[in-house]
């Protein structure tokens, strides 16, 4: 995607308020939400090669770190949140040297491990987590004095965020850095002949995905002031990485369109049906069968055949 | 001895008592070579005779169970691979291995980066280092590709992305050379075109070459190491070798 790409999706983002009810801001932010996380993700998934089960962890810690320092220290946002993303990041330094010790399947098992072990402790570790009622009463932070209770001004803090981590990420993606990524997901015995060390260009990308998760983690705990274990689990980590192979792994727009599709349906179809997972299962199904690299390049290759028979 | 002595300092890569067994079956078998820096070396041997693997061990994608790997002097038997290409060793894979939904250029360009700090770039596009295209176009023409350049390797035949492969080699500007069956699946054309492009490589770089091509391979080196078995068998120069009853009877199967 183009910068002119970018600023023109970021401008209808910002006209959302003008026209939509709170339903559909609050819907909007968690969207947004959503798709810094799947973004997070997709470093690993898709430019890496290297299929997470356990990302939820970053987000989730990070949240937990957040309400805890709030709670136990009646800490600031100011400090907290700087605090929150550190600690997670450091987390995830210490997760990759034992991830990365793996690749592929084996890769993709550790990070699962992880996780699990995360939500236990969420759950077992009461005098810290509070367990399964979860850290309530927290409170959204005023930057510069503003209120973000509201729907709008919520939305809008998100926005700018959001923005800020997608146009990093594009730069990374687009960055030397990126490109050997890339290299180290298609060819890594080729890079390594190259004088490229994959499991280094490895632990960073891990490290950086944990940090974009993270901070996906502290706006996802400000939206909802609330924590619980079931951020943890692994259903939210399946969940980023469906988003994230439905709209196209190793694509910028990809993960975005995986996090509308989700957050839509979940919230949708969970008002109509309680099964709403199944439903979920059986879309990710139509995609694989007919899309299998996502919705992004399938539509983008069914536009092209269109345009072709109608040249 | 004080002429081996002080010859020692030449030498690109000295090979002392290498073995490496899969499962018990010694694939290198006390092998041991001295490659004079600037040298051609050819490597033959029948097939399963052991020379991809040796390749494999000098350069790092195989640990040796024993034996020493010295690259200019310095042991470097213990390195991983891409500290040993940091250490100006290159190489091309007997079965091509490129990167194939990028241009011919971008292959390049990741070959250049594989020695350069900017590798760690992480803010700045990479399109716009115009700078690093430039040069990769430049080694792309030093093999006859250049027009060629901004296309996906994919869409080239099998003998560009032979040449694409030595590019990318060339591109790292090695001090020692490891081409594996470069000539391999060529037509006839190819393989002049090919034979050039080596003939073409300057002497500051040693090269060692495994091929099977006999007319190629025996016009480009100087001295020749016969494998067997894992073992060298026979070396000297081109004439000794090719005289040499026990080459005739592993190899040329006179």
């Amino acid at each position: 995607m183009n910068r002119t790409a970018l600023i023109a999706c970021a401008a209808l983002a910002a006209l959302i308020p003008l026209v939509a009810g709170d339903y559909y801001i609050n819907l909007s932010s968690q969207i947004l939400i959503a798709a810094v996380f799947a973004l997070s993700l997709n470093l690993l998934v898709g430019y890496g090669g290297l299929t997470s089960l356990g990302h939820a962890a970053y987000m989730g810690v990070s949240a937990y770190l957040s309400g805890w320092l709030f709670l136990k220290f009646g800490m600031g946002h100011l400090l907290s949140a700087p605090l929150a993303v550190l600690g997670t990041t450091l987390m995830a330094a210490l997760f990759g040297l034992i991830a990365l010790r793996a690749s592929g399947i084996g890769f993709l098992m550790i990070t699962l491990a992880l996780g699990q072990v995360l939500w236990g402790l969420a759950f077992r570790w009461v005098s810290v987590t509070n367990g399964d009622n979860g850290l309530s009463g927290l409170t959204r932070p005023m930057p510069f004095g503003i209120d973000l209770t509201g729907a709008i001004p919520f939305y809008y803090f998100t926005l700018l965020i959001s923005i800020v981590s997608i146009a990093c990420i594009a730069a990374f993606s687009y960055s030397a850095f990126g490109a050997v990524l890339r290299g180290t997901r298609d060819q890594p015995r080729r890079m390594l002949a190259l004088g490229h060390n994959v499991w280094m260009v490895r632990y960073v990308t891990f490290i950086t995905a944990g940090f974009w998760s993270a901070v996906s983690g502290l706006l996802y705990v400000y939206y909802h002031k609330f924590i619980h274990p079931a951020a943890l689990a692994l259903t939210n980590s399946a969940e980023v990485l469906l988003m994230v192979i439905a709209g196209g792994t190793g694509t910028l727009v990809g993960p975005v369109v995986g996090a509308i599709v989700v957050i839509l349906l979940k919230n949708y179809v969970s008002a109509f049906v309680e099964r709403w997972t199944m439903l979920l299962g059986f879309v990710f199904l139509l995609i694989v069968l007919f899309m299998p690299d996502g919705l992004v390049p399938g539509f983008k290759r069914l536009w092209v055949r269109f345009a072709r028979r109608h040249a | 001895m004080s002429a081996a002595m002080t010859q020692n300092a030449e030498l690109a890569l000295e090979v002392r008592g290498l073995r490496k067994a899969f499962g018990g079956l010694p694939a290198t078998n006390d092998v041991s070579l001295s490659i004079a820096a600037g040298e051609r070396r050819l490597i033959i041997g029948p097939n399963g005779a052991g020379k991809t693997t040796l390749f494999n061990l000098i350069a790092g994608d195989l640990r040796a169970d024993q034996g020493s790997i010295k690259l200019f002097g310095e042991e470097v038997a213990r390195l991983r691979t891409d500290q040993r290409a940091q250490r100006g060793l290159a190489r091309t894979f007997q079965i091509i291995t490129l990167f194939p939904r990028d241009t011919l250029a971008h292959n390049v360009v990741l070959a250049m980066l594989g020695l350069s700090p900017s590798r760690w770039d992480a803010l700045r596009p990479l399109s716009r280092r115009r700078d690093l295209y430039e040069k990769a176009r430049g080694v792309l023409a030093r093999v006859g590709l250049e027009s060629a350049a901004e296309r996906p390797l994919a869409q080239v035949s099998y003998g560009e992305k032979r040449r694409v492969e030595i590019a990318m080699a060339l591109a790292q500007n090695p001090r020692l050379l490891l081409l594996d069956e470069p000539l391999a699946g060529l037509s006839q054309e190819e393989r002049q075109s090919v034979q050039a492009l080596l003939a073409a490589i300057p002497r500051d770089i040693t090269v060692i070459m495994i091929e099977h091509d006999m007319d190629t391979a025996l016009s480009f080196a100087e001295r020749i190491t016969l494998l067997h078995y894992g073992k060298v068998i026979v070396e000297g120069t081109r004439a000794e070798v090719v005289a040499h009853p026990r080459t005739r009877e592993v190899y040329l199967g006179a």
